[in-house]
């Protein structure tokens, strides 16, 4: 009987609630593992789920400095999308969309996945028709995309501004309808549970300061609660790679380290019911199931491992939301924070062996670790499993910034900030 | 975040152009070592603390600065003028977000 079901939740009602285990222990380190994962966020919690399960590897530790679900994983914004144009991302995130449509199925744990659909907004003939181009490169790929008109618009987003008088008069937009959101937070526990019911050690409180190495290679690591070995060490921690590359003697990686803001208001009433981006900046917002508008815009544009940002992006995140809809302006804030990104040179990810003997690298996530959690650690963990990445993500290799090889979804050249 | 631009004072963070890690090197232009172009182009310091950087004060006097700036705190301890620094000025691309 899977853990969590009608069932379950019947008899344990009747029971007071008192034979519910934890979802996952809290086990000392052992001396040694066969895989370390450093990074308990959602890539290295996914990491360590599809290792066990797809690979038969459990005798894994998932070491986090901090508490499950402290970093990026709890302070995205929640979208789940597949709409790039160039193929190698569009091949490796639809992998990621067909798994989030059997996420809580295949964890018994319900991320509240909701397929609302994410509107991209279109505002001159232009960028319309280099939608309908993005659309075409998706379709091709077998991704549903729809070209959507200003009045198919309104009666989906009746709160939006589709006046001509708008400050940026909306002419179109492209949907992807099984585009959405889910709940952070339980995907982070859905993958730890899933882990540590297959026999991977959860570790908190646990940061790593050290490597341990053989000649070149790396054989452990040292960490705040003492060294622990491992036949094969995996890097999956987001916007601490430029620190943690750092204590094993790489000082320079294609990667800068950003902040990224995001906000919530006040609870609403059922407002939008779709993640929209706006085209004339850079916003996107969607509506929780609390009520509250989610929403977030650029990064801050420096480096920057704050975990909180300034107040010029604020500002520009404010208009952005007021020029699309001025509805809002009366609307209160509730909350805002930061989180830290490695943005990479082309925008695009990182999942790779090496760069050093017996270690394995995933980063590069800039804006987009969140909807890529299931594909990521699926790619990951076949790449530590067979020693070779998988074709998904075989482009994602580390050298291919110096090999010509770059996968600029934006084309933007390599400046982080600007990705 | 406030940055003391040594000829206008201290002026607001959005006034300037941040241009990045301000350690890199970039190679004679008619050099043909592919790896000091590559990691010209591409490979950044990273640290968290103490980050040498270049900015321009694009809203104000369009100078380069080298800024010693910490990536946690986000303190600024030093700030010049990179003038004579010919890597600033190499740098220096128009447009971009301020």
């Amino acid at each position: 009987m899977a853990e969590y079901s009608a069932l379950s939740l019947l008899t344990n009602a009747l029971k007071g609630n008192q034979d519910w285990k934890p979802a996952w222990r809290k086990p000392d380190p052992k001396a040694s593992y066969d895989v370390i994962i450093i990074g308990g966020g959602g890539h290295g919690l996914s990491t360590a789920y599809y290792l066990a399960k797809e690979h038969g590897i459990t005798n894994v530790a998932v070491l986090e400095k901090g508490w499950l679900g402290s970093g990026n994983v709890g302070r995205n914004t929640t979208a789940v999308r597949s709409n790039y144009l160039l193929p190698s991302n569009t091949r490796f995130y639809e992998h990621s969309m067909k798994m989030w449509e059997n996420l809580s199925h295949d964890l018994n744990y319900n991320v509240m996945f909701s397929q609302r659909g994410c509107l991209n907004l279109a505002h001159t003939p232009a960028q319309f028709d280099d939608y309908a181009r993005r659309g075409n490169a998706m379709r091709h790929l077998g991704v549903d995309a729809e070209l959507m008109s200003t009045a198919e618009i309104k009666r989906l987003v009746p709160a939006l501004d589709v006046s001509a008088s708008a400050r940026f008069p909306i002419v179109g937009g492209l949907m992807q309808p099984r585009a959405g959101t889910a709940r952070h937070d339980a995907v982070a526990w859905g993958y730890a549970r899933g882990a540590d019911r297959r026999g991977v050690d959860i570790i908190e409180n646990c940061e790593v300061t050290g490597f341990l190495r053989d000649g070149d290679r790396i054989t452990g690591v040292q960490t705040t609660r003492g060294e622990i070995r491992g036949k094969k060490v995996a890097v999956a921690v987001a916007g601490s790679t430029g620190r943690v590359m750092q204590l094993a003697g790489v000082d320079r990686m294609p990667i800068e380290s950003h902040v990224l803001q995001a906000f919530v208001t006040e609870s609403l009433k059922p407002f939008i019911d779709t993640v929209l981006t706006f085209g004339m900046g850079h916003f996107y917002m969607s509506q929780s199931d609390k009520g509250g508008l989610v929403y977030g815009g650029d990064i801050d544009g420096y480096n920057s491992y704050a975990q909180r940002g300034n107040l010029p992006i604020v500002d520009e995140v404010m208009s952005e939301m007021l020029a699309l809809f001025p509805g809002l302006a009366r609307v209160r804030m509730l909350r805002s924070w930061g989180g830290v990104c490695d943005m990479s040179m082309d925008g695009s990810p990182i999942i790779t062996t090496g760069p050093l003997p017996g270690m394995y690298l995933n980063c590069g996530w800039c804006y987009g670790g969140f909807k890529a959690t299931p594909a990521s650690g699926w790619c990951f963990a076949y790449t530590i499993a067979k020693d070779e990445p998988h074709d998904f993500n075989a482009p994602f290799t580390l050298d291919r910034f110096y090999r010509g090889l770059v996968i600029d979804d934006k084309g933007q050249g390599a400046t982080p900030r600007l990705h | 975040m406030l940055i003391t631009c040594p000829y206008c004072g201290p002026r607001d963070v959005i006034e300037f152009t941040y241009q990045g890690d301000g350690n890199r090197e970039r190679p004679q232009p008619n050099s043909q070592d592919l790896d000091a172009w590559n990691a010209y182009v591409y490979d950044r310091l990273n640290p968290a603390g103490d980050h040498n950087e270049i900015w321009q004060h694009s809203g104000g006097c369009r100078t380069h600065l080298r800024m010693v700036r910490n990536t946690v705190t986000h303190e600024i301890s030093s700030t010049s003028f990179a003038r004579g620094d010919h890597n600033a000025a190499a740098r220096h691309k128009a447009g971009g977000k301020s």
